[in-house]
């Protein structure tokens, strides 16, 4: 006699803590076993590229911190870059050291985020307690140069928004000094760990060519042993002169990708305490006054600066006609921002390349014939963020 | 750099010169225009040829131009990991016509097809689930082309009466108010040329 057999279907998510914000994940398991995802995507979809096409530059460049809300200034660094490269302009030396030394905290802040939550979808609490409190001194950073924690707004095009005091640059050395040891204990805790490994290493496996096939970048590229890393390999600022390894995994599977995290926050550090330093002195905005705003003081005695100011502010700068695509090696892959200028002060269109957004397509794939709590493990390793997948 | 990308566009042109419509540089950049007809085969081509090996599908971007005749143009981002090599494929075509997917050929384009489709509502032929992606169920509409207020049509709220949320047409307390702040003025030629060589001797 023949049982017959019915898959069933389950609803992962939209609310669910292990979705890593609003996933709504269709499954179709036959027992406990996943023969199926279907992840729905857009809860969180804020029409963020038709807003852009809107507003002017300037005013365009917050929405890139709402995307991959855990190392917004990334982000703001894609869509600077890609102005910078249709007006060619010049970044002042100060302004490029201090882009990459916000870009690796944000890359910290991300892989602290990322390796904590993973550790605690498998069951593992006291990572994310540890690796918050250093998220908030991190945040803090963000803070003192920027003056908000999260959504800074801080790059523009043609430098950053305003230099960061001595204290501060002291203050993020002495944290970088530190920092190591937390990496040790959170290694302490997870990396040999039997329970973590059980969760973790065999599950979600992608080969290098699948890894390929499925626009994968960042992390998930090299945890399958793939060296490719922009930084390195296209490099932008002053990513040339600076000494630091790229860590690359050898199994593909959830736990390399663990590891990777790991090894780059240690690099980042490197890169850090590197940049500052040679840190250089110097202006950190471009000295052209048709792009960049005067400074406060020259508001009140120079005519020329006032009707910059004015100028800048409500017409913005004209951008000339071209497309351009740029991408940076944010924490979570290759972020790109492919613009397209009508030579107007606003853009005509700006598509935004998000690396979750090939990730979580491929869940299907990664999630077959896997058991259902390995739903979570993957997810987690996959280094989801919703605002960025939804955009 | 740039040698690296006109060798690259002569081989390119040389063995797929009849589908070619036109190539530049600009930027940095290659760009490629082919037919919407031959966009599969071509795709095929650089993916698979020893010498171009563009393995990785970046991303699908469309671009809407009400005004002209090839309303619709697509934009296939190409990564050679071998090669450090860009490449940007470009397809124009009208808004009644279907194009071929390449989702056989990359399979990460297939959300990438689905994203275009419901933000321009560009019919891909032979993709395999071909589903709004971004926007709500139910959703009418296609957002990015320039036609589409930004304001959009619908607007929910949870209804306290009926106890669910509900669609209603957008209501706005105040006009949406687009100021045009672009001055028609061109500046001054002999300026344009000067001003860089000023300023470097004033500031700093």
């Amino acid at each position: 006699m023949v049982k017959k057999t019915k898959s069933l279907n389950l609803n992962f998510g939209p609310q669910h803590p292990a979705a890593h914000g609003v996933l709504r994940l269709i499954l179709e398991l036959d027992g406990e076993v996943v023969e199926k995802a279907d992840p729905h995507i857009g809860l969180l979809h804020r029409g963020t590229e038709k807003l852009i096409e809107q507003k002017t530059y300037t005013q365009a460049l917050p929405y890139f911190d709402r995307l991959d809300y855990v190392a917004p200034m990334n982000q703001e660094h894609a869509f600077a870059l890609a102005a910078e490269k249709l007006l060619k302009i010049e970044v002042p030396i100060r302004a490029k050291y201090i882009r990459v030394i916000f870009c690796e905290i944000g890359r910290i802040l991300s892989h602290i985020l990322n390796v904590t939550t993973q550790a605690l979808d498998v069951g593992a609490l006291t990572p994310s307690l540890w690796g918050f409190e250093e998220r908030e001194t991190l945040m803090t950073f963000y803070e003192r140069a920027s003056g908000s924690r999260l959504h800074a707004n801080y790059f523009r095009t043609g430098g950053v928004h305003q230099d960061i005091p001595l204290k501060l640059v002291e203050d993020i050395e002495k944290f970088c000094r530190s920092f190591p040891k937390i990496i040790d204990d959170l290694e302490g805790l997870l990396t040999d760990n039997r329970i973590f490994k059980q969760r973790n290493v065999e599950i979600g496996i992608v080969t290098q060519q699948e890894a390929l096939d499925h626009s994968f970048s960042g992390v998930m590229l090299r945890g399958s042993g793939v060296p490719w890393d922009l930084r390195r390999s296209q490099p932008y600022e002053i990513y040339k002169d600076l000494d630091f390894k790229i860590p690359v995994g050898k199994n593909g599977d959830c736990y390399d990708r663990y590891l990777c995290r790991i090894e780059e926050m240690r690099e980042s550090i490197k890169i850090i305490l590197q940049c500052i330093e040679r840190l250089p002195k110097g202006p950190v905005k471009s000295i052209d006054g048709k792009i960049t705003p005067p400074k406060r003081d020259d508001l009140k005695q120079s005519m020329e600066a006032l009707i910059h100011h004015f100028k800048l502010f409500t017409e913005g700068y004209r951008v000339p006609k071209g497309d351009v695509y740029t991408a940076v090696e944010a924490p979570k892959g290759e972020f790109g921002v492919y613009l397209i200028s009508d030579g107007s002060n606003k853009p005509y269109r700006c598509k935004i390349r998000a690396p979750g957004f090939s990730h979580l397509q491929a869940m299907d794939y990664l999630i077959r014939g896997h058991m259902l709590a390995d739903v979570p493990a993957v997810l987690g390793s996959l280094d989801i963020v919703f605002g960025e997948v939804d955009r | 750099m740039l040698e690296n990308l006109k060798k690259l566009e002569r081989h390119i042109n040389s063995e797929l010169s009849s589908k070619i419509h036109n190539s530049v540089i600009k930027n940095d950049e290659l760009l490629i225009e082919v037919g919407e007809n031959d966009l599969t085969e071509v795709v095929q081509f650089i993916k698979s040829n020893e010498k171009l090996k563009f393995r990785q599908l970046i991303d699908i971007a469309g671009v809407d131009y009400p005004e002209e005749e090839k309303r619709f143009n697509l934009i296939y981002l190409f990564l050679s990991h071998e090669n450090n090599s860009r490449l940007k494929l470009l397809v124009k075509f009208e808004t009644s016509q279907t194009i071929n997917s390449i989702t056989k050929i990359f399979p990460s384009a297939n959300w990438m097809e689905r994203e275009v489709f419901d933000m321009y509502g560009i019919k891909f032929k032979n993709h395999p689930d071909l589903r709004r992606i971004l926007t709500d169920y139910g959703f009418k509409g296609h957002p990015l082309r320039k036609d589409f207020p930004l304001t959009g049509f619908n607007e929910v709220r949870y209804s306290e009466k009926e106890k669910k949320v509900v669609y209603e047409p957008v209501k706005l307390e105040q006009n949406y108010r687009n100021f045009d702040f672009e001055s028609p003025w061109e500046g001054t030629n002999y300026l344009k040329n000067k001003t860089n060589i000023e300023k470097d001797g004033k500031k700093n």
